[in-house]
């Protein structure tokens, strides 16, 4: 617990009435990678915007690295890298000049930010762009050096609002292996519509509907909601429902397709074997059985529908 | 760090051929206005005018070019101040100055200085071009100090005011317009007071306060009256940039 990177308390943000985020709080450790999902409007940009003191919280605190970003905004800004929605780029200006100014305002010292500069833009794939004009760069390299920006000042806590958004996909490995790797020293929030990249590059995640923290939970557990304890299982000759439902661990059987089933089982308890032994006993013809994922996306409806009932 | 805001500032006035344009016409404005001045004088001067109400070179030709200085500022700087924050309003770099850390103060100071030495650059000019009526005649060089002076504190309100409007809007070119007829406003007041030279309302006008460095002279209360001026725009610009963080 020494090495809280990030914590924020009980945030709140009222907009006019509305509250756009209620009453979140979580944390992060140093070396981690926290992902940030939610659907559009959910809150994630206000609540980032909160976390790096571009909007003040109606409620609560931020603290970075135990520095509180209302009191000692300079301090806590110091320590953070963050990439907006939009861009923060000036487009009159070359890469160098940028970063150099970005360096400078970030208070790298006068000596180091040649170096840098030189570093951020290798990090970020930029060297052979050094000298053109931001204006007449690519979306993608934009975009990365926006994120060049970000890391310049080498900060303990990165925060990056949708990175990979106009991206090619090699680019966008490339910019997950950088959050990983930055990942690894220090902490990376990020947040994306991109399930998969969710699961690819964060150590936990965190969902967040109508300003709601609805979970809250390391990949692992997002996992387990999305095997969910269900097998799919074929047959050529189709036996009865109720030899199935006999099998030990069974508890539910469904019907998919003439001869598919969904076969639900209790916890730790997977009767695959049993239903293998089963079938060539039997002569059902089994031909297929596979643990039937969830795909992420129906995770994510399902929790964020669950809270919208409660 | 209000001096690295400043440098970015310069950077970016200067990245475009902009700057330099700017710079450019508004020389050749002052120096086309600093011969008239001094052909003027050889007519004027010349013979028609009795010995008492002769004036002197530095005064003649440099109430022309004060005084049109004055009036050309009223329309320059709106033009430069319109983008200080509009622009970054609108292309949304905002953020990256609010997230480094730098307070908001520092952010609109040197904003503020940054064009304050880019705008230094032309009163400096005025003054050196004005001092080569030396070279033929002994000028008057305390009357030509408090007029640069003056000119300098006026395009610093000038300036304030600008950047206070650009903060408002995320339109450059309503936040010129609206700093243009402020700014406007503001010179011409006394006008209507000219029967009462005294009235509270006339005392307002930074015309009034410029008409003293123009005669020579360095009264403290106008300089109390510019910087009292230039620091209220200030705060304002820094409250309403707070009022996008508090606000939203």
């Amino acid at each position: 617990m020494l090495n809280l990177t990030l914590e924020a308390i009980e945030l709140t943000r009222l907009f006019g009435g509305r509250e756009a985020v209620k009453n979140v709080s979580f944390h992060l450790e140093k070396g981690e990678v926290l992902g940030f999902l939610g659907p559009n409007g959910a809150g994630k940009s206000t609540t980032m915007r909160m976390l790096t003191g571009n909007l003040a919280p109606s409620v609560g605190t931020v603290k970075i690295c135990g520095i509180d970003m209302i009191e000692n905004p300079k301090e806590a800004k110091a320590l953070i890298g963050y990439l907006p929605e939009t861009r923060p780029i000036y487009k009159e200006l070359t890469v160098d000049e940028f970063l150099t100014i970005a360096a400078r305002l970030h208070k790298v010292s006068t000596n180091q930010i040649k170096k840098a500069v030189d570093t951020a833009k290798e990090k970020c794939g930029l060297s052979h762009m050094s000298k053109r004009l931001i204006e007449n760069l690519s979306n993608g390299y934009q975009q990365r050096v926006a994120i060049a920006q970000a890391i310049i000042h080498n900060p303990l806590v990165v925060i990056l609002d949708e990175p990979t958004v106009g991206l090619d996909p090699i680019q966008i490995r490339e910019i997950r292996s950088l959050i990983r790797e930055i990942g690894q020293k220090h902490s990376v929030i990020l947040s994306t519509h991109i399930l998969p990249e969710v699961e690819m590059v964060c150590d936990r995640v965190q969902i967040i509907d109508k300003g709601n923290l609805v979970f809250h939970g390391s990949i692992e557990e997002l996992k387990q909601h999305r095997q969910g304890n269900k097998l799919l299982v074929g047959f050529s000759k189709a036996p009865p429902l109720s030899a199935l439902k006999d099998v030990e661990g069974v508890t539910e059987v469904e019907k998919v397709e003439a001869s598919m089933y969904r076969i639900h089982f209790k916890n730790n308890q997977s009767p695959s074997e049993a239903i293998v032994k089963l079938s060539v006993k039997n002569r059902w013809g089994l031909y297929q059985i596979a643990p039937d994922q969830t795909s992420l996306e129906d995770v994510f409806v399902q929790l964020t529908e669950k809270k919208q009932k409660n | 760090m209000i001096l690295n805001i400043a440098r970015k500032e310069l950077k970016s006035l200067f990245a475009s051929p902009m700057g330099w344009i700017i710079l450019a016409l508004l020389m050749m404005a002052f120096g086309s206005y600093y011969l008239t001045g001094v052909n003027n004088y050889f007519e004027v001067m010349s013979g028609a005018i009795r010995p008492a109400e002769r004036v002197g070179v530095s005064i003649f030709v440099g109430q022309t070019v004060y005084s049109i200085a004055s009036f050309i500022m009223l329309f320059a700087v709106p033009l430069l101040t319109m983008r200080l924050i509009s622009e970054e309003r609108r292309s949304q770099t905002l953020p990256f100055l609010f997230s480094a850390p730098i307070s908001l103060t520092e952010i609109v100071l040197g904003k503020f200085v940054g064009l304050i030495v880019f705008l230094s650059i032309l009163v400096l000019y005025i003054f050196l071009m004005l001092t080569t009526l030396n070279i033929w005649a002994d000028i008057d060089f305390g009357y030509l100090i408090a007029n640069s002076i003056g000119l300098w504190l006026l395009v610093a309100s000038f300036s304030a005011l600008g950047i206070y409007f650009s903060s408002l809007t995320q339109q450059p070119i309503i936040a010129a317009i609206l700093s243009f007829i402020s700014l406007f406003a503001l010179m011409i007041m006394e006008r209507f007071f000219a029967s009462d030279p005294n009235h509270w309302f006339a005392y307002l006008s930074l015309m009034k306060h410029f008409q003293s460095f123009s005669r020579g002279l360095i009264d403290s209360s106008d300089l109390m009256y510019f910087f009292l001026f230039i620091s209220t725009f200030l705060t304002l610009t820094i409250r309403r940039l707070d009022a996008d963080r508090l606000r939203g």
